[in-house]
């Protein structure tokens, strides 16, 4: 797909194209992991920005000695809002109506989304600017806004590359992660001017004139913008007041210069009081960038006359969630603050990108998250749950502490239990017959004398490249034989009290158990009948 | 040492060492009787179940966590050389019961699992050791497994025994927290990450000049594996295995 047959002036599109598709049709982890995996420049992209942001996350939340209080209490508040959604969303709709803003309730994405398109039809323009927001990725409101001949223009920065480079994010903090400067350059040299200023063509790859290119670009857009559409980190229910934390200043833009402003989030992003941010407001900047605090923090509560935009919509969207809290276990992914850190830590999305992950959600936040907002229906939300390795270390920086390793095993419970309902495949029937073998200790003794056969026969101690499916094994490793004489075995030779019952008193001397590794498994056996 | 004071240990050898790895519970029995302990291993156990756990299955699991309380009920101390399958036995089996709707077998569960250690929880919270007597003129790496840091939570007690070893030098491992890439059935779902993973690891392991990488079972499975593949010459050994040898028996 090039820039020229989809995002010239002149045709259909009032914005660069995503990529066609959709993401829900994305194939399975594993063969879009294996693509990722080949592209080396992806990889070093990754490794640089995953690590950087790595370090700084581990420095500045272990020079808290709060820290884990603070997670504690993040857990907690996020808990109580999840037992009590219903209510803290009545008391923020009333609030929110008594500081003069408009309060929209959405059921899917698409509720939502002809909400906002109407909303901006009413208002008469054909633009609107921006500030990042996951939850309108999250329902395709770009998309839905260009449909009704309305562009949306994303400020933040690497939303605007990812907008301009007919992409996806890949990430959901650093969106271009999986882009280098030079990248950034050339997509920008090729595309802003066809969507407004161009940059200007002297531009090379430092950051800092990239940035200006792009705020150059930018500028014309905030100042001619009559509506503005963010989302909200938090919405706090006892005062009505929205909350916006970010980096660059475009969100503070986005948010005061139009005169109307429309806010969609997700329902989960309640907290009962305007004390909350205490912890929020520590636990956010520290675990996704790395800082002690971001640099803009906006917060408003409906609208103030003469002061920032007079018309403010809030549209409240549920798109699954109630779904996700009717699980005990599943709800608590709902504590998500979005914060990244799960897959800045996480070593299987540092080796392939967010866009492996078919979701707008990647990594191990989106493992959990995605397949129960989408269900489980679609071949790449059925693999995410086992696309990790449950090496835990995405749990024990997650500043709400999600278990997220246990809610992976409780999502693979899940598939696995809708797929025995369909049909027996190979793994059921393995699964099964393993379940029955270790259900016994003697059974499970008398299977593993077969094992040492192997060697035996073979009288080798490992092998190499084997065919299919030991092949996925062994194409990279070799694989040890078991030993001729298992555990069992040898402890039976030369343990057991019931053939040794003068050992079963007094202890052995090392020398003479050094002997036994000698003892062959025939006599062993010998000795066990 | 008196063998009326004796303490008994049960030893919970595990699936994937019974058969894959017999060494590692014979050095465990070697080197607990060799610190005055006497060692028991219950005949009924099987396995902890944690790859039908991990992999959604959690009916076929059951069966394990089953034979487990039925082989370890009587026992005082129960010990494994697996931090893994010990991890799996004390945060999943919990879960399973629970989710099967069995409040018996749960008490059973909650109550073996507070008498279950992970062999070095063994020798230096319950034996109060550090210093086991053991010998092992070798300089080895430590790869701590991820279930040893963040399920079983064994801290840094194995660096701590391995630095009493007479004779042996521990350089560190770089990136020695980040995961081998093993995962159980992982390995075999995503085979390019998880191959991947392991090849970092390997390189890591190599860059230390250690002869010996100290590390779990299955996780030796893995990286071992690609050491091997590579002929690196860097040998696999489970820190038991270590912790039994002693001067004259030398490797």
């Amino acid at each position: 797909m090039t820039a020229t047959d989809l995002g010239m002036p002149g045709s259909s599109r009032r914005t660069p194209a995503p990529p066609a598709g959709r993401l829900i049709d994305s194939p399975p982890f594993p063969v879009a992991a294996k693509q990722y995996l080949a592209d080396s420049q992806l990889r070093a992209n990754l490794h640089h920005a995953t690590s950087t942001i790595r370090a700084k996350r581990a420095r500045v939340t272990a020079e808290l000695p709060n820290w884990e209080q603070l997670r504690l209490a993040g857990e907690a508040v996020k808990d109580r809002v999840a037992r009590h959604l219903d209510y803290y969303l009545e008391e923020l709709e009333q609030n929110l109506t008594a500081n003069g803003a408009h309060v929209h309730w959405a059921a899917d994405a698409a509720e939502a989304n002809q909400i906002v398109v109407d909303l901006v039809r009413a208002k008469g323009v054909d633009e609107v600017v921006k500030v990042k927001s996951m939850v309108t990725q999250e329902i395709e409101l770009n998309e839905a806004l260009e449909a009704a001949g309305i562009a949306a223009w994303e400020t933040d920065l690497a939303e605007l590359i990812v907008q301009l480079g007919h992409d996806r994010p890949s990430h959901i903090l650093v969106p271009a992660i999986h882009r280098n400067r030079a990248e950034v350059r050339e997509i920008f040299l090729r595309e802003m001017k066809l969507y407004g200023r161009a940059a200007p063509d002297s531009l090379d790859d430092e950051p800092r004139h990239l940035a200006a290119a792009a705020r150059q670009h930018l500028r014309d857009k905030f100042l001619r913008a009559k509506v503005g559409i963010s989302g909200a980190n938090f919405m706090v229910a006892e005062t009505g007041t929205l909350v916006v934390v970010e980096s660059e200043g475009n969100g503070r833009m986005c948010l005061t210069l139009p005169e109307t402003l429309i806010s969609v989030t997700g329902i989960e992003k309640v907290i009962p009081t305007a004390a909350d941010l205490e912890v929020f407001l520590q636990l956010l900047p520290r675990s996704s960038t790395g800082e002690r605090m971001n640099p803009y923090t906006s917060m408003w509560s409906g609208v103030r006359p003469g002061d920032g935009p007079q018309e403010v919509h809030v549209v409240l969207v549920d798109n699954g969630r109630s779904r996700v809290l009717a699980d005990p276990i599943g709800r608590k992914a709902l504590r998500c603050i979005r914060c990244s850190a799960c897959m800045n830590i996480c070593p299987v999305y540092e080796r392939v990108g967010g866009h492996a992950y078919g979701s707008v959600y990647p990594g191990p936040i989106g493992a959990i998250l995605t397949p129960q907002l989408r269900g489980t229906a679609a071949a790449i939300d059925r693999s995410l749950p086992f696309a990790s390795t449950l090496c835990g270390a995405c749990a024990e920086v997650c500043p709400v502490r999600i278990p997220i390793p246990d809610l992976l095993v409780h999502l693979r419970h899940r598939v696995v239990d809708e797929r025995k309902r369909s049909h027996l495949g190979l793994e059921q029937a393995l699964m099964k017959g393993g379940g029955w073998v270790m259900a016994s200790g003697p059974r499970f003794g008398l299977l593993e004398r077969a094992g040492g056969l192997v060697q035996r026969v073979t009288g080798r101690e490992a092998v190499g490249p084997l065919p299919w499916p030991a092949s996925l094994w062994t194409r990279a490793r070799d694989l040890p034989l078991p030993p001729e004489q298992t555990f069992r075995q040898w402890w039976r030779a030369n343990r057991d009290p019931l053939c040794h019952p003068e050992r079963s008193e007094g202890s052995l001397r090392d020398d003479e158990a050094t002997t036994v590794t000698s003892v062959t498994s025939a006599s062993a056996e010998a000795a066990a009948e | 040492m008196m063998s009326e004071s004796r303490t008994t240990v049960a030893l919970f050898a595990t699936c994937i060492n019974d058969v894959m790895f017999p060494d590692t519970p014979k050095a465990t029995v070697l080197l607990l009787e060799r610190l005055g302990c006497r060692v028991e291993f219950p005949e009924a156990q099987s396995c902890c179940g944690q790859m039908f756990t991990n992999t959604g299955y959690y009916k076929e699991a059951l069966g394990s966590v089953r034979s487990f309380v039925t082989a370890f009920a009587g026992y005082d101390y129960i010990v494994s050389p697996s931090p893994s399958c010990l991890g799996s036995v004390r945060e999943q089996h919990p879960m399973l019961a629970e989710w099967a709707g069995d409040k018996g077998l749960w008490r059973e569960v909650e109550a073996v699992v507070a008498r279950s250690y992970e062999l070095t929880e063994f020798l230096v919270d319950v034996l109060g050791l550090t210093d086991v007597g053991a010998y092992f003129p070798h300089k080895v790496t430590y790869h701590p497994t991820c279930h040893s840091l963040r399920v079983a939570k064994i801290g840094d007690r194995p660096q701590r025994l391995l630095r009493q070893v007479k004779g042996l030098t521990l350089v560190p491992l770089p990136d020695a927290e980040q995961c081998c890439g093993f995962g159980g059935t992982f390995s075999l779902k995503n085979p390019d990450v998880s191959t991947s993973m392991a090849a970092e690891k390997a390189r890591n392991v190599t860059s230390t000049g250690a002869e010996y990488l100290v590390t779990d079972n299955p996780c030796r499975l893995n990286i071992g594996g690609v050491l091997a593949r590579s002929k690196s010459g860097i040998k696999t050994i489970h820190l038991a295995e270590v912790l039994a040898e002693t001067e004259g028996g030398a490797r």
